[in-house]
């Protein structure tokens, strides 16, 4: 049956890639949030363009877009590298050593928090509570949870991402 | 064929839980029947395994792979004795005194489970609200003496009624006179889990208490907003929505009824603010997260200017049984004005952190000594932060004060969402004043000044007294910006960032004066 079907030509630039995402959600009110987490789902950031495409498709300014976008933490506006880490700096991984942790793993990874390693592999970001706090410390590695951390086992589990198993 | 327990929560996922099932899997395959189930809320013990045996679960924990061999050798099957096993699970001491109302099913239902949520008792509330009025609801949620749990304590029944009693003006975008029932499930505070915990490990629960508020209230609307730190629960809550929608508990008809409710999960994207409920309310609507002023309250005019009930996940899933077993059977639990039980969460340098659900009144020291077994670090408690990121330092000299919202409230502290805080004697208080204030910083809206601005010249006050630089001024400096941040803020971001930076001046003044070399805090294991 499917075969029958003449399909839409495949629009692939940025701009129309963002429009079909938007398309799928934007009868939604209040359809932005979602639109924007579509977007960097899809990009792994929310790119440039990504702004003015919405503003047309939401009868919004390229503003009040661009306003949205900033305002929250979790929107990147620049591509990240193969893999998410962050690291929980709230006070109950605080109490645990996190600090710690954070230095250490800056450290052997050579960047601060919003960087991505020079290989690409690793982005570092805070983040305030994963909701673990009674296995502090705490780091997310893009959607998993890791508890009770230690630098060793930070360097583990980066061991099973470069093996391309973690 | 023996039957084994094991969570598939996200703590107990982020200590190895798979990685040991897959092992159990691998080694013993036919032999065992393994259920993946919710937690215990015994964290420490995570990966807890649970054998079934004639008298009961026993439990081992906490477990890695590599115990398998010693456990097998130690007759696991039937319950064997081994230096991880911590007997009959119901009978530890850290469960057999909690009083779990909220949290009843934890350990015995399958998370996605609806035979497990009907054998636990669930849906029976909803079935009692679909043959009484509003207003008898609405009676019920009353006489229960609720109070938010989302950090307010506002009399939840009494929310319900402003929102049953307003006329909702019709709305074109949903085409009908709609009211919302809004579930906050952005859960920011540091030290708090249960939002998660009713999330992952029992979704139904929620699910149906915001089907009780909305036949409450006329609701035929429901948004979870949900924290985007928590892929986990958003994934669990997402297959429990459909499940629930297959089974005719949400969209049209609503079990054979004229009533009607969808349902929808919102991911919000990592702002702190936006737990505050107006500033939620501004974020579903795709703004960004300014916190409104208030009137109007968000009952009259809130989601889309519709009545809206905002209510903690916590609060909401406290209904269901108060509608099953009465208002009067919740209400009985607790003293004062602090009514039934609290989910209080055990976090931090604590030797046993985990989920302590208890009646209003119980000691803090109780919490931290007998429930928590001390710091995890053995080294003396020095204080323990309440109630997340706004909540006050509190030292041991005020350990004996009960738990209820006017008790904590005499000695400075709160409630908040019961999320406890624990730190030993290495802690670097004067960083984590310093730290209030750039949390502030950070997650301030920006509306007011006070907050915006305050809060980052404090944080420079600090830094010059943690230098040695003017003490004595700067520290009256300091006090005159935290005045004016609680005087003339529109939210409690600004009005309450200081309070945990008072409290460390006033129990703990001589730590603001030392910057400490090394990162702070201790108790790393
Ligand atoms: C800065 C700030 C953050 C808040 N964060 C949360 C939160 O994460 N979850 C929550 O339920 N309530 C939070 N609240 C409280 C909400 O504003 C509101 O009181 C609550 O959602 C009402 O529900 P309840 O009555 O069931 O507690 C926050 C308040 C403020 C001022
Ligand atoms: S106190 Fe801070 S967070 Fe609250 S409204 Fe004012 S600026 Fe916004
Ligand atoms: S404070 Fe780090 S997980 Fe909650």
């Amino acid at each position: 049956m499917a075969a029958h079907i003449p399909l839409a030509p495949v629009e692939s630039s940025t701009e129309a890639r963002i429009r079909t995402l938007a398309g799928d959600l934007k009868q939604q009110p209040g359809a932005l949030l979602p639109i924007l987490h579509a977007v960097q789902d899809t990009f792994g950031y929310v790119p440039e363009c990504t702004a003015a495409v919405l503003a047309t498709e939401l009868a919004l300014s390229r503003a009040e877009v661009h306003g949205v976008i900033s305002f929250y933490h979790h929107f990147r506006t620049r591509p990240a590298g193969a893999h998410v880490l962050h690291i929980c700096r709230a006070e109950a991984c605080q109490s645990m050593g996190s600090a710690a942790l954070e230095r250490d793993i800056k450290q052997l990874l050579n960047i601060d928090y919003h960087q991505t390693t020079a290989d690409g592999s690793v982005t570092l970001e805070p983040v305030y509570c994963l909701g673990n706090c009674a296995c502090s410390p705490n780091i997310r590695l893009d959607d998993a949870v890791h508890g009770r951390m230690t630098l060793a086992k930070t360097e583990r589990l980066l061991q099973l991402l470069k093996e391309g198993q973690a | 064929m023996t039957r084994l327990y094991l969570s598939c929560d996200s703590c107990a996922l982020s200590v190895g839980a798979d990685e040991l099932a897959q092992a159990l899997t691998a080694q013993l395959g036919e032999q065992i029947d393994l259920q993946r189930t919710s937690t215990r809320g015994m964290f420490w013990l995570e990966p807890l395994l649970e054998v079934d045996t004639p008298q009961g679960r026993v439990g081992y924990g906490p477990l890695t792979a590599e115990d398998l061999p010693s456990l097998l050798a130690a007759d696991l099957l039937n319950g064997g004795d081994h230096p991880l096993c911590i007997g009959l699970v119901e009978q530890h001491p850290y469960l057999a005194r909690q009083q779990r109302l909220t949290f009843a099913s934890l350990g015995h239902n399958r998370p996605l489970a609806m035979e497990d949520y009907a054998a636990q008792g669930g849906w029976s509330g909803l079935q009692r609200a679909l043959n009484l009025s509003p207003q008898q609801i609405v009676d019920e949620v009353k006489e229960s003496g609720l109070r938010g749990r989302g950090g307010a304590a506002f009399p939840t029944g009494i929310k319900w009624q402003t929102v049953l009693d307003a006329q909702a003006p019709y709305h074109r975008g949903f085409d009908e006179a709609v009211k919302f029932i809004v579930c906050n499930a952005d859960e920011g505070d540091s030290g708090t889990f249960s939002d998660r915990l009713v999330m992952e490990d029992n979704p139904f629960q929620l699910i149906e208490g915001m089907l009780i508020a909305a036949l409450a209230t006329g609701a035929t609307r429901g948004y979870i907003y949900l924290r985007a730190e928590y892929p986990h629960a958003h994934r669990v809550l997402q297959q429990a929505i459909t499940l629930a929608e297959q089974q005719g508990y949400l969209g049209e008809a609503i079990l054979g009824s004229h009533h009607r409710f969808h349902l929808q999960v919102r991911l919000a994207a990592g702002a702190y603010i936006c737990g505050e409920e107006t500033a939620l309310l501004e974020s579903l609507e795709g703004k960004r997260g300014m916190v409104r002023a208030k009137p109007p309250l968000p009952a009259l005019e809130g989601l889309f200017g519709q009545p809206t009930v905002v209510n903690n996940v916590i609060s909401l899933a406290s209904v269901p049984l108060i509608l099953s077993k009465g208002g009067a059977h919740y209400r009985d639990f607790g003293q004062g004005r602090s009514r039934g039980t609290m989910p209080l969460q055990l976090a931090g340098n604590i030797r046993q952190g985990g989920l302590v659900e208890v009646a209003f009144g119980v000691t803090l020291r109780e919490i931290l000594y007998d429930f928590g077994g001390g710091s995890a670090s053995g080294r003396p408690i020095k204080a323990v932060q309440i109630g997340g990121p706004l909540g006050a330092y509190i030292p041991p000299a005020h350990f004996d004060t009960p738990l209820d919202y006017e008790a904590l409230a005499a000695v400075g502290g709160m409630v908040g969402h019961g999320g406890i805080v624990v730190f030993d004697d290495q802690a670097d208080l004067g960083q984590m004043a310093a730290f209030a204030m750039e949390f502030c910083a950070l997650e301030s809206c920006g509306k007011c000044t006070p907050c915006r601005i305050g809060s980052t010249r404090a944080q420079e006050v600090l830094a010059r007294i943690r230098q040695g630089e003017d003490a004595e001024d700067n520290l009256a400096l300091l006090t005159d910006l935290c005045d004016t941040m609680e005087q003339a803020s529109l939210c409690a971001l600004g009005g309450m960032a200081p309070y945990p930076v008072k409290s460390i001046v006033k129990y703990f003044g001589e730590e603001l004066h030392s910057v400490s070399q090394t990162p702070s805090a201790g108790g790393q294991h």
